[in-house]
């Protein structure tokens, strides 16, 4: 296995305002390993999403590109399957076909059983086989993201996508599915890069946390390797000096080295462009 | 309907376990109409009284009564007539090809002047069709405008222009572009059908059109998002997300062209002479007796009620294929 298998070159894109282009992302390098979960950190209107929708091909990079399995990316794919924030299961359909719909458009040529076959074992992945028959609006917020990550996983993805998956969560329901993610993760072994705003989801996800600048033109700050051993404990780690090094790094990077100033009365000229920028970005 | 919408509460209220709130908002949905419908009646009783018009005093609740217990009276003697004609018809046919076994028997329509209920009948017919051809032609070219923002700019002046246009307006070019097109020895549908129809087509296009091009212009950009994802092809991206994710919006806009389309149809047939209700409040305007008002209001009623139930057929059509289930709709 050669080291290159997704890889992030010189990407930049610039987005048009009234005011002429805005760069939301500059010089962004990165070299993903196959199986590799990878967290994408920053400040709120950085550039996360754009990276991650610049590899899923929903938005094209005006400068530089991205490399798969060595061929370039130039539009959406079920090879990079994306979790979306607000899961965007299909309303009208149901656990069991919003999971089918994504399999028929992948597995063509499977027939009728081993597409069923291959919904269950999708929802079984994530514990959901119980709630096949309910639609969208019949489940809480934490099962919909589950069956948006079988659905996920049933398009057999090279890459994951997640663009903070666990963000709408409340915390316990959260700490399930980052569970659930990780079991997963050690089975199948898909490459993973997950964006997020938590700081221990990253350290306890990742195999390397990329931390980004604020923007206008943001782009990778630092890079942390994440080594501790797998499977992980959430408990044990609590206690584990190596791993609130790792997150005092990281909150480190987060809250001095990129410090945002968030104007709370009259904003001053250095940062205007800066937060306005905000909107454009994310 | 209303028993249909105090049901649901009651379950809801059932569900909280209050039975006592229960019967008492079911006596409100059910009596609060009543008390509405009863105030109505009384005050219309007081007024009618004291308009006297050319043809007699306005009529009140009870010849509006009586005249439409006439108009049924009148329907079914119509229909025995009918039936009679039919019956004479069949044995002096059967007669003559005893006699004379090549003779081929003739059959003759009834030519008897139609009934109220004739009346409702085919302008029931006509709305529906020109509602239909209009559906037909709505829905599709607004989905086309809701994809794709060329179209929309393309088509929209053309909706600006043509949307607050009266359909009375409309009416004298239709008759004479039917009267000219519309050119067969046997034609299936009458001139003055056709005519109705297309009128309320016209009119019945852009509330449907405007719907659902904002319906489907508005889908979730997520959703498009995972249709891209999942590279969908163009036919199946519009089966599978586009038309399901817009049904909500083009029930509006099909519900809001029923109601226009009715409107729009007794003014036509009114001012056409074209069989239908319109024409009977037309024709009993021109006959001017002393009931001639009554049974006017008796038209009005009716033409309300059909409305009213028009309308309660698409809502509930509407409830039957939307996904969006917890959605209030009224």
């Amino acid at each position: 296995m050669t080291a290159k298998h997704l890889e992030l070159t010189q990407v930049g894109i610039d987005f048009p305002t009234p005011k002429g282009p805005f760069t939301a992302l500059k010089d962004v390098n990165l070299k993903i390993q196959k199986g590799e979960f990878i967290s994408l950190i920053g400040h709120s209107g950085c550039g996360k999403s754009t990276v991650l929708n610049i590899v899923a091909g929903l938005h094209q990079a005006t400068s530089g590109g991205v490399i798969l399995d060595n061929a370039e990316v130039k539009e959406p794919g079920p090879e990079r399957a994306v979790v979306f924030q607000n899961h965007s299961l299909l309303p009208w359909l149901n656990v069991y076909k919003n999971v089918e719909l994504a399999v028929k458009q992948t597995q063509r040529g499977k027939s009728k059983a081993q597409i069923r076959q291959w919904v269950m074992h999708n929802l079984e992945l994530v514990h959901m086989t119980h709630a096949a028959d309910k639609l969208p609006s019949e489940i809480s917020g934490g099962m919909k993201q589950r069956v948006g990550i079988a659905r996920a996983l049933a398009m057999e993805p090279k890459v994951l996508l997640m663009d903070e998956p666990f963000g709408a969560l409340d915390a316990l329901t959260r700490a399930h599915l980052q569970d659930s993610l990780m079991e997963i993760h050690a089975d199948l072994g898909n490459t993973v890069i997950m964006i997020t705003h938590d700081v221990d989801e990253a350290v306890l996800l990742s195999d390397r946390i990329v931390m980004m600048t604020n923007g206008p033109a943001a782009t990778v700050g630092e890079i942390l390797d994440v080594d501790l051993p797998r499977p992980r404990e959430r408990l044990a780690l609590a206690d584990n000096p190596q791993y609130n090094h790792y997150r005092h790094e990281v909150l480190t990077f987060l809250y001095e080295k990129q410090k945002k100033i968030e104007p709370v009365g009259r904003r001053t000229t250095q940062n205007k462009s800066a937060s306005s920028s905000k909107s454009d970005a994310a | 309907m209303s028993k249909s919408a105090s049901f649901v509460t009651s379950i809801g209220q059932f569900k909280q376990g209050n039975p006592g709130k229960m019967l008492l908002t079911t006596l409100q949905t059910l009596l609060l109409p009543l008390v509405g419908l009863l105030l109505f009646l009384a005050v219309w009783n007081g007024v009618a009284k004291s308009i006297d018009t050319s043809l007699g005093q306005f009529p009140g609740p009870a010849q509006v009564w009586t005249q439409t217990l006439t108009l049924i009276d009148e329907h079914s003697a119509q229909r025995e007539k009918a039936e009679a004609f039919y019956e004479r018809q069949e044995q002096r046919n059967a007669a003559r090809v005893a006699q004379d076994p090549t003779y081929e028997p003739k059959v003759r329509p009834f030519t008897g002047a139609p009934t109220f209920f004739d009346q409702i009948w085919t302008s029931l017919y006509t709305v529906m069709i020109g509602f239909l051809i209009a559906s037909v032609i709505a829905v599709p070219v607004g989905i086309v405008c809701g994809l794709s923002k060329s179209a929309y700019t393309a088509i929209n002046p053309l909706i600006q222009l043509f949307k607050p246009v009266s359909p009375l307006a409309w009416l004298p070019l239709v008759t004479m572009v039917v009267s000219a097109l519309y050119v067969s020895d046997d034609p299936m549908f009458s001139k003055s059908f056709v005519t109705s129809a297309f009128t309320v087509s016209l009119c019945c296009l852009w509330p449907t059109l405007i719907n659902t091009a904002v319906g489907v212009s508005n889908i979730e950009k997520d959703l498009v998002n995972v249709s891209r994802v999942l590279r969908l092809k163009p036919l199946t991206h519009l089966t599978k997300i586009v038309l399901p994710a817009s049904i909500p919006m083009i029930f509006t806009g099909l519900r809001l062209s029923l109601g226009i389309g009715w409107m729009v149809l007794i003014a036509a047939e009114m001012l056409a002479q074209n069989p239908g209700l319109g024409k009977f409040v037309w024709d009993e305007f021109q006959n001017g007796s002393s009931e001639s008002l009554a049974r006017i209001m008796v038209a009005v009623l009716t033409i309300g009620a059909i409305g009213f139930v028009l309308d309660r057929l698409m809502l509930s059509l509407q409830r039957k294929v939307s996904w969006d289930k917890n959605s209030v709709l009224r």
